[in-house]
């Protein structure tokens, strides 16, 4: 068992070196010099050499990579070539608001999807599941920033339920907090609900075909009892599964989510950092997304010996 | 005509007979083959009548009463919707209406684009390296990487290192989704070759690519048309995404995204400007979504039950 | 008052192409503490009259019609709770496949409480204690160790113990087992056998008997029906049936099976097959539904579908050419 998980955890670091040497190697090819940047319009060429070297960008690919990387792993990720401020103080500012965001997301998507699921499953083929599975595919359909615009006119422009735009630090009061949080959880956990809820049913509709449901049911069982006892367990694995993929589209949705609601996050971070070309801050943030939702998955796989029984590392 | 009669004869108004019971259910009318075959499948039948009704748009999008989309007109900015301007005018005077009409083309070239390129590349990518096996490893830890950072998040980083253009929206949409194809394709090529048929062709001397290719192409269409719907989907909403921040097609271009995100400054006073292309964005993602649920259903059962 | 009365019991399945008439007005009864075996060749209808007995037949596709009076209350006519009330009390049931019929994630004795929490409104702690008195009385070793295991640390056996060890444990009136031995080893089958008969007679519950194995017949029914194609051909008591069929199709079944002493010598030794397939049920089909198979048939069965009709007393058969004994009138 634990070799295996071992194994598990070993292919993980092996696929965060790839993402480093990835990301590294995108900026490496990068068009634009940062040095120019830097040096500003009026730079002579010799400026710009000289703040080249003192960057350390003149040297071999393989070498930079290498001292980059060393550097990565005493967490240091370098300095922002905008605001000169040590890249991961600048994550540790913004981390606050999406860590905020994301947790309430997933407490929202799974709380609200998986039930649905679990209904539109055990009513497959009725109107109850034709009905949520058409939400499903609307979820899909509409972008993040389309429900975004929405929901934030309807519920706080006209009925003034939620604060429009902005964010309040969980220090300053949960309600306040949660509150400026309520449209943005929503609208980013919108594409992730629909997900979960066609995998739950989807899974629930295999599970439900089993044998073991219908000695369930000659045992008398009431159907919620079958559902949610009987059955959900069993479908909990691909569920799970998909809660931890289903991270990435939670990442992807939170640059946007943020900018629409103007919440001082990571994702805002990231698309002020790519519009000024501050390598370093684009490498470290997308590199901790990365190592954040590969973790999760990580964490996801270990846990499944405590779902099934039957699966064993 | 002289049949021995091995039994008693029979009078039949002596036998038992059975009674036959009524049946229980209703018999269903069975409908015309076309037509069944739309009832059957109405995802299919709405979602292509919608993408229909989106081709037409941008491919008539002159003719449909717009103006140039491009027309500058500061004498007239933020007008609401009226008579003239239909969906009402954005800060630079420009007419909505005709911007969204013709936005109507860059969101379907991009999205079908966006999945042909990525099946084709992840078809021959998938194949290396199910086939080829030294090639295995190397391209599968590519690919776990490539897949651990976020599409989106691989797609604005890529946008940042070149210019916009529709060129390069298409090129890191399609890096940022062939991965899906690639694994895809590989699952299938692997579950192949351990098919019997396969062992005993390999073991007859046929040459192997040539068996694999033969078989994986029939097999992994449906699921890769499946694929490619969803992918084209997918791609539709980050070329949106894309403009919507800024790292999409140049603003001048009308694309849904970019028109969304002129009008992002001004939706609390002037939400018109955001809803008209959101509409038409949502509708046309709505109408390839519903198409792939339902060609998922046609095509491939089994996979309709994994979603 | 018979314990259980079935009467033109129909189960029918909408599926893509036609209905499908998998039981179609099959009528029986089964007086307490009585084994009444239901044989045929599997999709003759007999599991879905098991699960119809019990409704456990998704409606929809399916719907049920006819009657289903259980100790004079009619099954089909209760609501949802009440028939819970019943199943896994009154009566319950085992499958043939203790692999699958088990859930994989609950352990053994979360899953024998479960009956008796549900019917008899134990706590989960006395469940567990009962599931541990229920599992030595079906004879697993090392119950308390036992109890708290998964299902696929058992072997096939083992399992299918426990499914009766679920079925028993709120001593049901009626049990209804569903080819009980057919995915066992023979060996087991015949452990497996005994412990159903025994338990039967410590509780004195009547048993339904699904199978498509004339020797378990042979070995633990008092009667037996005969199905085919969703209607029942033939009915009598165990003895006689063997002694004495009288329906074709019977007498094809009886030759199939495979008997000591004729050996495996020479071709003539072969088990004897009944030519043909069951026809297709989702076909309105006129005449006997055998008739297509039949080494007997005529004209005649090709028009008019044969009605069941006492034969020898106590033995009905659906066949024209059945001959008829003298029945006291």
């Amino acid at each position: 068992m634990l070799a295996l998980a071992a194994r598990r955890i070993i292919a993980t670091v092996i696929v965060m070196a790839v993402v480093a040497l990835f990301v590294f190697s995108l900026l490496y090819l990068a068009p634009g010099d940062p040095a120019a940047v830097i040096a500003g319009d009026q730079a002579t060429p010799a400026d710009i050499a000289r703040i080249r070297q003192s960057l350390g960008l003149d040297r071999p690919f393989f070498i930079r990579f290498g001292e980059w990387f060393w550097r990565i792993l005493q967490g240091d990720l370098g300095r922002s070539i905008f605001t000169g401020s040590p890249v991961s103080e600048l994550i540790g500012q913004r981390l606050g608001p999406t860590i905020s965001l994301m947790v309430l997301t997933v407490a929202f998507a799974v709380a609200i999807a998986v039930p649905a699921g679990v209904f539109a499953a055990s009513k497959a083929g009725t109107w109850v599941d034709n009905c949520f599975m058409s939400l499903a595919v609307f979820g899909f359909s509409v972008p993040v920033f389309v429900i975004g615009y929405v929901l934030a006119y309807v519920f706080a422009l006209q009925l003034e339920w939620f604060p429009v735009q902005g964010y309040t630090a969980l220090a300053d009061g949960v309600w306040p907090w949660f509150q400026s949080l309520v449209l943005p959880s929503i609208t980013l956990g919108c594409v992730y609900m629909a997900l979960i809820a066609r995998i739950t049913r989807a899974s629930m509709l295999e599970v439900l075909q089993q044998e073991y449901i219908r000695t369930a049911r000659s045992k008398g069982a009431a159907e919620l009892d079958i559902l949610f006892v009987h059955a959900l367990k069993n479908a909990a694995v691909p569920i799970i599964t998909i809660v931890g993929i289903g991270i990435a589209l939670l990442i992807g949705g939170a640059v946007v989510t943020e900018s629409v609601f103007a919440i001082p996050g990571l994702g805002r971070l990231t698309v002020d950092a790519i519009m000024r070309r501050d390598y370093p801050v684009i490498q470290g943030v997308v590199l901790l997304f990365s190592f954040v939702y590969v973790l999760i998955n990580l964490l996801i796989d270990l846990a499944y010996t405590l779902l099934d029984p039957r699966i064993r590392y | 005509m002289s049949t021995i009669e091995v039994h008693s004869p029979i009078d039949p108004s002596k036998l038992a007979v059975v009674h036959p019971l009524p049946d229980v259910l209703e018999p269903r009318k069975s409908r015309r083959l076309l037509i069944g075959f739309f009832m059957g499948h109405p995802a299919i039948a709405v979602g292509a009548l919608l993408l229909l009704l989106m081709f037409c748009i941008a491919i008539l999008s002159p003719y449909l009463g717009t103006m140039d989309p491009t027309q500058l007109a500061t004498w007239k900015r933020t007008r609401p919707p009226s008579a003239v301007n239909w969906f009402g005018t954005d800060m630079l005077g420009r007419d909505i209406y005709s911007r969204v009409l013709y936005g109507a083309r860059i969101s379907l070239v991009v999205g079908f684009s966006v999945a042909f390129c990525a099946s084709v590349v992840g078809l021959a990518v998938g194949l290396v390296s199910g086939m080829v096996r030294w090639t295995d490893g190397i391209i599968m830890r590519a690919i776990d990487g490539m897949m651990s950072v976020p599409p989106i998040l691989l797609a604005i980083t890529l946008m940042a290192l070149t210019r916009g253009s529709v060129g390069n929206v298409v090129l890191a949409i399609t890096i940022a989704e062939m991965p899906r194809v690639a694994r895809l394709v590989r699952g299938v090529v692997l579950q192949l070759r351990e098919q019997p048929f396969v062992e005993a062709a390999i073991t007859a001397g046929t040459n192997m690519p040539l068996i694999i290719i033969r078989h994986v192409l029939p097999n992994t269409l449906a699921p890769m048309t499946v694929q490619a719907t969803y992918i084209c989907a997918s791609a539709m909403i980050i070329e949106a995404i894309l403009s919507f921040i800024g790292a999409g097609v140049p603003p001048v271009t009308p694309s849904w995204g970019n028109i969304m995100a002129e009008g992002r400054s001004l939706w609390q006073v002037k939400p018109y400007i955001v809803m008209f292309p959101a509409f038409f964005l949502s509708l046309t993602v709505l109408a390839v979504n519903l198409l792939g649920d339902g060609l998922r259903d046609a095509l491939d059962p089994r996979l309709a039950k994994r979603v | 008052m018979a314990l259980l009365e079935v009467e033109d019991l129909q189960t029918h399945f909408r599926t893509p192409d036609g209905i499908n008439r998998s039981v179609d007005g099959v009528t029986f009864s089964i007086e307490s503490g009585q084994t009444l075996a239901l044989v045929g060749e599997s999709g003759c209808g007999k599991s879905v009259t098991a699960m119809s007995i019990l409704r456990l037949i998704p409606e929809p596709p399916g719907k049920m019609a006819g009657k289903i009076r259980f100790m004079g209350r009619n099954l089909l006519d209760l609501s949802d709770k009440e028939m819970r009330g019943i199943r896994g009390n009154d009566i319950s049931m085992i499958f043939q496949e203790p692999m699958n019929s088990l859930n994989p994630v609950l352990t053994i004795g979360r899953q024998i409480g479960e009956t008796l929490r549900l019917h008899q409104g134990l706590s989960q702690k006395e469940a567990e204690q009962r599931a541990v008195d229920m599992l030595s009385r079906v004879g697993i070793p090392e119950p308390t160790r036992r109890v708290g295991e998964y299902p696929h640390q058992l072997s096939g056996g083992m399992r299918q113990r426990v499914m009766i060890a679920i079925a028993l444990a709120c001593n049901p009136k009626l049990l209804i087992a569903d080819e009980p031995t057919t995915a066992l080893d023979v060996t087991i089958q015949a452990q497996i056998l005994d412990l159903v008969r025994d338990l039967k007679t410590d509780i004195g519950a009547a048993i339904l008997l699904i199978t498509h194995d004339l020797g378990v017949v042979a070995e633990v029914a008092d009667r037996v029906i005969v199905m085919y194609a969703g209607r029942k051909m033939e009915e009598a008591s165990v003895p006689e049936l063997f002694a004495n069929p009288k329906h074709p199709y019977t007498e094809g079944l009886l030759g199939a099976i495979p008997r000591l002493g004729s050996s495996l010598r020479g071709a003539t030794a072969r088990l004897s097959e009944i030519p043909g397939m069951v026809p297709n049920l989702k076909k309105q089909i006129d005449g006997c539904l055998f008739s297509e198979r039949c080494y007997k048939a005529t004209d005649i069965c090709r028009k008019i579908a044969p009605g069941l009709e006492e034969k020898a007393p106590g033995h009905v058969a659906a066949c024209h050419y059945a001959s008829k004994e003298m029945v006291p009138a």
